[in-house]
């Protein structure tokens, strides 16, 4: 088990399984499928993504340097709150962008039943230790322990 | 935060619960990234990114209809990104019933609620609102709220007005409190060069790739350009802008580059030179082997890497008139050498509806015409990014198109001959 200290972007609790992306996370490419034909469990539809494509990202404990691509990016990950598509929480290792902090505060502010905590700053050794299916915890203060 | 009494007031809600969550949203933002105040929106247009009735956002198109019954509007009037269809694009039967029945059958109905929040013009659609013939050119030092990344660019790098990468939504709502929070590429700090790329190639790099390459080195970082002057030169006219138009949407789309400056070229470059740099930059060398690596570097990912291309899209973003008119004289010469009459595969010019406007008034348009090409208005990547779309072996000189979908880079002059003589 180890733990790690970040900034809340959106604060909250949760507990759920990591899926893990080593490089940027292009928002709209890894959404788009998901909303567009209605797949609830929304799977990653971005071929360019070699760790997450075909994995499930709603209910997953996303962990990510940064997302990158589209400026459509905020409002696709609103768009995948509001559908309840969401994952559970997003664990950034850098600090935040502005695409997906715009996507978890419109979610935060607009969407009166939606709880995803985001984390960022969790630095590169987060991303280096945390792996697919480790149970993810996040508190109220950005603290994250990870369990294998 | 510190925040203006009006600013306070709208927060407290004494202009209703939306406007208070609005200006809670673009708080949040700003906290995100250390902003420490708000400050005015200052230039004449805004633009949103989002132009696209597309049913996977339905949400977004709630929230908007909220925003409307609440009698909110935009200060500003705006432009918005391209359509995303066009009857005159080839489409076959599925593509047909997909696009019209499945994907975009909100596109009416968004586009009426883009008129009733501010839509500055019924055509004010396309990624290049900067261009004289659409009219929404911010000043230099003008304060923005804008998204589309191509666009971002182009107006703080090319014009020196200042925007952050904002995402859509954050745009509109920037616009209708008239204030966005002060950080990053609003701050003088923030628009200093954290890169300084030095551009040693033999000949004009192709601007696609040039773009591509720094994009995806520095990704968000600001980077200093030195050597492009000697091919550009030192005044941003018609061949100047239209070159860093298409280098802007590369480092944009290929990295996430918000800012560039060309030594002895572009305003602040010209003003500060490299002062801008900061101390510490990191240096980043372009040959023409670099470029040939990055080149190389692009994943086919055709399902048949040899297959014959059905389509060839140029305009991502969209081109300037000049493009048009040059694209039209090279085609012409092209074929005229290999003995053809028009182009050997079905290809499509996209620029905005104002250019096309202009250009149809040109001879140019009829001598296009006659060698096979279509114009439209659409937006190449919305076009694209659709499983049936993404099937075919389109080809296309838009490094932003090969990021975001399955479409094929070829440099401008590989790509003229590819659709005038059949291979590179």
């Amino acid at each position: 088990m180890r733990e790690f200290k970040g900034r809340a972007i959106t604060p909250g609790t949760k507990t759920a399984k990591a899926v893990v992306s080593h490089g940027g996370f292009n928002t709209l490419a890894s959404f788009q499928k998901a909303l567009q034909f209605g797949d609830e469990r929304a799977k990653c539809s971005d071929q360019n993504n070699p760790d997450l494509y075909g994995k499930e990202l709603a209910g997953a404990a996303l962990c990510l340097p940064q997302t990158i691509g589209s400026t459509t990016g905020g409002l696709v990950l609103y768009c995948a709150c509001a559908m309840k598509r969401q994952p559970a929480c997003m664990l950034f290792s850098k600090p935040i962008d502005s695409l997906a902090a715009a996507g978890a505060i419109l979610a935060d502010v607009w969407i009166d039943d939606i709880s995803m905590p985001v984390v960022d700053s969790l630095g590169d050794e987060f991303l280096e230790y945390v792996k697919d299916g480790m149970t993810v915890t996040i508190k109220e203060d950005g603290v994250v322990v990870v369990e294998e | 935060m510190i925040l203006t009494d009006e600013q306070k007031a709208i927060l407290n809600g004494e202009s209703g619960e939306t406007m208070a969550k609005i200006m809670k949203t673009l708080v949040m933002y700003g906290e995100a990234f250390g902003a420490e105040k708000m400050v005015p929106v200052t230039s004449k247009y805004n633009h949103l990114v989002t132009s696209f009735g597309l049913k996977a956002l339905t949400p977004v198109y709630t929230l908007m209809e909220k925003l409307i019954a609440e009698g909110v509007k935009s200060k500003q009037k705006f432009s918005a990104d391209p359509r995303p269809l066009d009857k005159n694009v080839p489409q076959n039967f599925l593509q047909k019933l997909v696009f019209n029945k499945f994907m975009y059958t909100k596109q009416d109905y968004y586009e009426e609620q883009l008129r009733e929040l501010g839509l500055m013009d019924k055509d004010a659609f396309t990624c290049t609102c900067y261009m004289d013939e659409v009219g929404n050119k911010p000043n230099m030092g003008d304060v923005l709220s804008w998204s589309e990344s191509s666009a971002v660019v182009y107006a703080n790098s090319v014009l020196g007005a200042r925007c952050n990468r904002n995402s859509g939504l954050l745009d509109l709502m920037g616009s209708i409190v008239g204030y966005v929070p002060y950080f990053g590429l609003l701050t003088d700090e923030g628009r200093r060069a954290s890169w300084i790329v030095k551009v040693n190639t033999t000949k004009m790099p192709p601007a696609q790739l040039l773009g591509s390459a720094i994009g995806m080195k520095v990704m968000e970082d600001v980077p200093y350009v030195i050597g492009l002057d000697k091919w550009l030169g030192n005044e941003l006219n018609d061949s100047a802008t239209t070159y860093l138009k298409d280098f802007g949407a590369a480092t944009a789309s290929n990295g996430a580059v918000g800012l560039y400056h060309i030594d002895a070229l572009t305003p602040e470059a010209k003003l500060y030179g490299k002062e801008l740099v900061l101390p510490g930059a990191k240096e980043y060398v372009i040959d023409d082997a670099e470029l040939e690596r990055v080149k190389a570097s692009y994943p086919v990912i055709w399902k048949n890497p040899d297959a014959k291309p059905k389509l060839c899209l140029v305009g991502c973003p969209h081109m300037s008139l000049r493009q048009l008119q040059d694209w039209t004289v090279n085609i012409e010469k092209s074929l005229s050498e290999a003995g053809n009459k028009k182009v050997l595969i079905p290809t499509v010019f996209t620029a905005a509806p104002a250019v096309l406007e202009k250009f149809n008034k040109t001879e140019y348009a009829e001598r296009l015409k006659k060698i096979g090409v279509i114009t439209s208005y659409i937006c190449p990547l919305m076009y694209m990014n659709n499983p049936l779309c993404a099937k075919m072996p389109v080809i296309t000189s838009s490094n932003k198109l090969r990021t975001y979908t399955t479409a094929k880079y070829y440099n401008e002059d590989e790509l003229l001959k590819i659709i005038t003589k059949g291979d590179k």
